[in-house]
């Protein structure tokens, strides 16, 4: 489905990976209400050629990564990261990044070396999953949080957090009895904990910002 | 650290927006579509749909109407009211809400709540209950009954011992509406939603008696709340959602802004 591009200043179509995952409607509805031109997709040869990448998901790691290797989906989306293109990984979308996840103990796409935890707070009174609006702590810039408030919330809903070998990879953590990586990246690839797509304006801006990012620069 | 939810209610009746007295005396006063956007913008964390006439024949204007709230609307929303099957929370699930409400079909049928959490997860599925003040004692220890179809029907079920249950068959949420309480502008009720607040280790949402900030306030703190629904205050424009979380955040909770 190819949502008409309404928004000349964007450089390509962003190509949303549909891999049976969950709430796909709603990143693409969010991207369509800000006129950013998408398509959902599950095909393979279409994710290793596209332009801007988005790997939303809601679900459990392990059944996940079955459907993307059954698919071929996993190797396009490694593809795409090798020929350099941005992508925007968003919650299940961002763990399964890791080399390996506790979830189901899947193997997961390797591509930050790390891997996903439960979280588990001490103080018992906090409940998981971790559901709701929450703060971030910048540990770094980024181009995507670009004319975004630093006090700005973000809506949550986890109970996994990823665990990258290099922390030079964390951009913001968050808290939830303890501090967790919230926000990742290197080069090419973004990805967050929480769902820009659910976050409001604050979270609006971020895809806005997605759409036009130039990692090269 | 999570930030306290205010969370804006909307009844929705023939596809309008609408607001009820304790149950009775529905006035219709606006689209839904609107107000949820207005809301949204406002500075409301979540918004509550209410299928409140609820029927085989309404239900595909209630997907319309969630279709059309996802496509304006980015912040989590949910939708409950007469849903009785699998199939219609998985309906109203892809038509856009983040998360479903069982009330009285939860109690006729308690295995639903299983249901629709092992299909989209816990965190899908909430426990929404009215709850009455009733003399302690018999099945009800805690004094306070469930009632289902609208308040009209007593249940004899101890509300802190079902909600309990619920939250074990898979809910991961639990709103408690005071009947009581509903409507009158007069504060929620602070003991029922304490108790079930130390009941269950799930998020819980008050509900029903909001008339000022302060209610709002005292339900998150004395009341032990996660978040705090709220309708008529905002509906008749006493106060906007931005106003209410600005209050919260002067008197030291941490919300949203």
């Amino acid at each position: 489905m190819l949502d008409t591009l309404t928004d000349k200043k964007n450089d390509g179509v962003i190509t949303i990976i549909d891999y049976s995952a969950g709430n796909l409607t709603s990143v693409r509805r969010a991207l369509v209400s800000l006129g950013i031109a998408c398509r959902v997709t599950g095909d393979a040869g279409e994710i290793a050629a596209a332009e801007r990448v988005i790997f939303p998901g809601v679900g459990n790691a392990k059944s996940a990564m079955e459907s993307l290797n059954s698919n071929g989906v996993a190797d396009a989306l490694r593809t795409a990261i090798r020929r350099g293109v941005p992508v925007l990984g968003i919650c299940l979308g961002m763990q399964i990044m890791m080399t390996s996840s506790d979830e189901g103990g899947a193997n997961c796409l390797g591509i930050f070396d790390g891997g996903v935890k439960l979280l588990r707070p001490d103080d018992r009174r906090l409940k998981i999953p971790h559901m709701g609006w929450d703060s971030l702590k910048y540990v770094k810039e980024h181009a995507l949080f670009d004319g975004i408030d630093s006090r700005s919330e973000f809506y949550f809903v986890h109970s996994y957090y990823v665990d990258p070998t290099d922390k030079s990879d964390v951009i913001a953590l968050s808290e939830h009895g303890v501090d967790f990586p919230a926000v990742i990246g290197r080069g090419n690839v973004f990805a967050v904990q929480f769902h820009p797509e659910k976050s409001g304006a604050a979270g609006l801006k971020i895809l806005q910002n997605f759409a036009a990012w130039n990692p090269k620069k | 650290m999570l930030s306290k939810r205010l969370i804006a209610c909307l009844d929705i009746r023939n596809g309008n927006l609408a607001k009820s007295i304790k149950f009775v005396d529905t006035k219709e006063i606006g689209d839904p579509v609107e107000a949820a956007r207005e809301y949204y913008l406002g500075g409301a964390d979540e918004l509550v749909f209410y299928d409140i006439n609820a029927s085989f024949e309404n239900r595909g204007i209630l997907i319309d109407t969630v279709n059309k709230v996802a496509d304006k609307v980015f912040i989590p929303f949910s939708v409950g009211g007469g849903l009785k099957t699998l199939d219609d929370c998985v309906n109203v699930i892809l038509a856009g809400a983040e998360k479903i409400h069982l009330n009285s079909n939860a109690v006729k049928n308690p295995g639903l709540i299983g249901q629709v959490a092992e299909r989209f997860g816990s965190q899908c599925v909430i426990l929404s209950t009215d709850v009455l003040r009733v003399p302690r004692g018999g099945s009800i220890p805690s004094g306070f009954e469930i009632v289902i179809n609208g308040g009209r029907t007593h249940t004899g079920l101890d509300a802190i011992a079902w909600i309990k249950k619920g939250v074990a068959l898979g809910a991961g949420e639990v709103v408690v509406n005071a009947i009581d309480a509903d409507g009158t502008k007069d504060g929620y009720d602070i003991e029922l939603t304490r108790l079930v607040a130390d009941g269950v280790d799930v998020p819980v949402v008050a509900s029903g008696g909001a008339g000022s900030p302060e209610h709002v306030r005292r339900v998150l703190t004395e009341g032990g709340a996660d978040a705090a629904l709220v309708s008529s205050i905002i509906h008749y424009k006493n106060y906007s959602p931005g106003e209410i979380k600005k209050y919260l955040a002067d008197n030291g909770i941490k919300v949203r802004l």
